[in-house]
């Protein structure tokens, strides 16, 4: 099918931008990527009578660190995180190994990240880790600017904080320091599905002994979560000794090992599923389940792999 | 809306809705009908054209996005004397198609990736990623992947 007629404007300035979307408001919609947008109006389920595209906007393309974290301006694509040295360390680590789990190489040379978090999907990538991280998001209006945080942004399938008279201008991203592992794991039936489920995962470990913990589920709920309960589980677990065990890597977890039983808290409690045509509820928690587990125990190998990088962490087994 | 593209190296002065998508254009109003639109949601990659170095889906673009952008399509890929694209005699030579309707998408997505991103030829876990972009219903991708090692020189 085709889109719909539609109004089409193209700001040079984000001022520009949100004077058009307070004026037109829900009848408006941003155009960045356009790789679900334009999908939605030729399948007119997305109807917009304004389409402002923004994608000439000036400095919207910027991707920069800067006080302790990652700035990603609207406009930066997919492909941008394709290489780990996208951010320093670890966080560098988890965008790449996230992004190639995005569609494929034509979609992520135009979709953006904060487009992706404005579409609020919620098998979407991205929430996993925005949440995950407790990412800060950057909505800006005629009014003026305020920045929410991931895990107030999202309320529900396509439904976020952002107004439709705002636009998310940025997202920023905490960085991460040398004793943290990462991990993303996806789990979808086909190689072009979106995901079933997904799991971001950032373990502190420091002489053997989870310190801190962060794990983003994507697809486990209506909207993206942060398994805070199942973190919470593993704060002071010592994974020292037990890791070396390759048996873990595989499906035999057992819930007495801390990996095991957050992955079984994040599933039972964390998780709120969905149920999908091809997946009753109890067979997404078992996904959760299986997913966390193997997550925590590549976040755990990948702080192993790149232990000693700050000098002070050293061989932390 | 008025728009210029330059398509293949020529300049094309265009009146165009903007809900009416990249590969439509090229279509109707460039008359280049070698631009494939199969599923028309991003899923099948036939429609891949080149627009501004990078292979995109022409069906997820609209026409009014590409105003002052370069694209490519398969009919810029031979040269002027009509010898064809070392891509696509490797893909002949190495029965890369057979109904050809997906050949155009491969072929845009291919002469993208090798010339922004050569060493893609020496990396097979990333080639096979690529090709993953598309869909093939015919020959499959193997004939496919032999074709794009053959055109980068690779044994």
């Amino acid at each position: 099918m085709k889109p719909a007629a539609f109004d089409y404007i193209v700001p040079g300035t984000v001022g520009e931008a949100v004077g058009a979307l307070a004026e037109a408001g829900e009848r408006a919609r941003i155009l960045a990527g356009g790789q679900s947008l334009i999908l939605e109006m030729r399948c007119r389920r997305c109807l917009p009578e304004l389409v402002v595209d923004i994608n000439r906007v000036q400095g919207l393309d910027q991707l920069r660190v800067e006080d302790g974290g990652l700035q990603v301006g609207a406009l930066v694509r997919h492909r941008a995180f394709e290489s780990p040295r996208v951010a320093p360390g670890p966080l560098g680590r988890l965008l790449s190994r996230t992004v190639v789990n995005i569609a494929h190489p034509p979609i992520r040379a135009l979709g953006t990240m904060a487009g992706s978090l404005a579409w609020a999907h919620p098998a979407a990538e991205w929430g996993a880790v925005a949440v995950g991280l407790d990412a800060d998001i950057e909505l800006r209006g005629r009014a003026g600017t305020r920045t929410v945080a991931a895990h107030d942004y999202f309320h529900g399938p396509h439904r976020t904080e952002c107004r439709p008279q705002e636009m998310i201008t940025s997202v920023r991203l905490p960085l991460l320091d040398d004793t943290v592992g990462v991990a993303f794991v996806e789990h979808r039936r086909t190689r072009a599905g979106f995901a079933q489920v997904a799991v971001a995962v950032a373990l502190t470990v420091l002489d053997g002994v989870i310190t801190q913990a962060f794990i983003g589920l994507a697809n486990a709920a209506d909207r993206p979560v942060r398994a805070q309960v199942a973190e919470l589980s593993l704060i002071g677990a010592e994974i020292g000794s037990s890791f070396s065990d390759p048996v873990i890597f595989g499906s035999a977890l057992s819930d007495g090992h801390p990996f095991g039983h957050a992955a079984r808290i994040a599933a039972e409690g964390d998780a709120d599923p969905c149920a999908q045509p091809y997946a009753d509820v109890e067979y997404q928690r078992q996904v959760v389940a299986v997913l966390v587990g193997r997550a925590l125990c590549q976040a755990a190998s990948d702080r192993q792999a790149h232990a000693g990088h700050d000098g002070s962490a050293g061989e932390w087994r | 809306m008025n728009i210029t593209l330059t398509v293949n190296g020529r300049v094309h002065r265009l009146d165009v809705e903007p809900r009416r998508a990249l590969g439509d254009v090229l279509r109707e109003d460039c008359g280049l009908t070698g631009t494939h639109l199969g599923c028309e949601q991003g899923v099948c990659g036939s429609c891949t054209v080149v627009v501004d170095g990078r292979a995109v889906r022409s069906c997820l673009l609209l026409a009014v996005q590409c105003d002052g952008c370069s694209v490519r399509t398969v009919e810029g890929l031979a040269g002027r004397d009509g010898e064809p694209h070392p891509l696509q005699r490797a893909f002949s030579a190495e029965h890369a198609l057979q109904c050809g309707f997906c050949t155009p998408g491969f072929l845009m997505l291919a002469v993208a990736a090798l010339e922004s991103d050569p060493a893609i030829a020496d990396d097979p876990e990333r080639l096979r990623e690529l090709l993953t972009s598309n869909l093939c219903r015919c020959t499959g991708y193997e004939p496919i992947r032999r074709a794009i090692m053959r055109a980068a020189g690779r044994p």
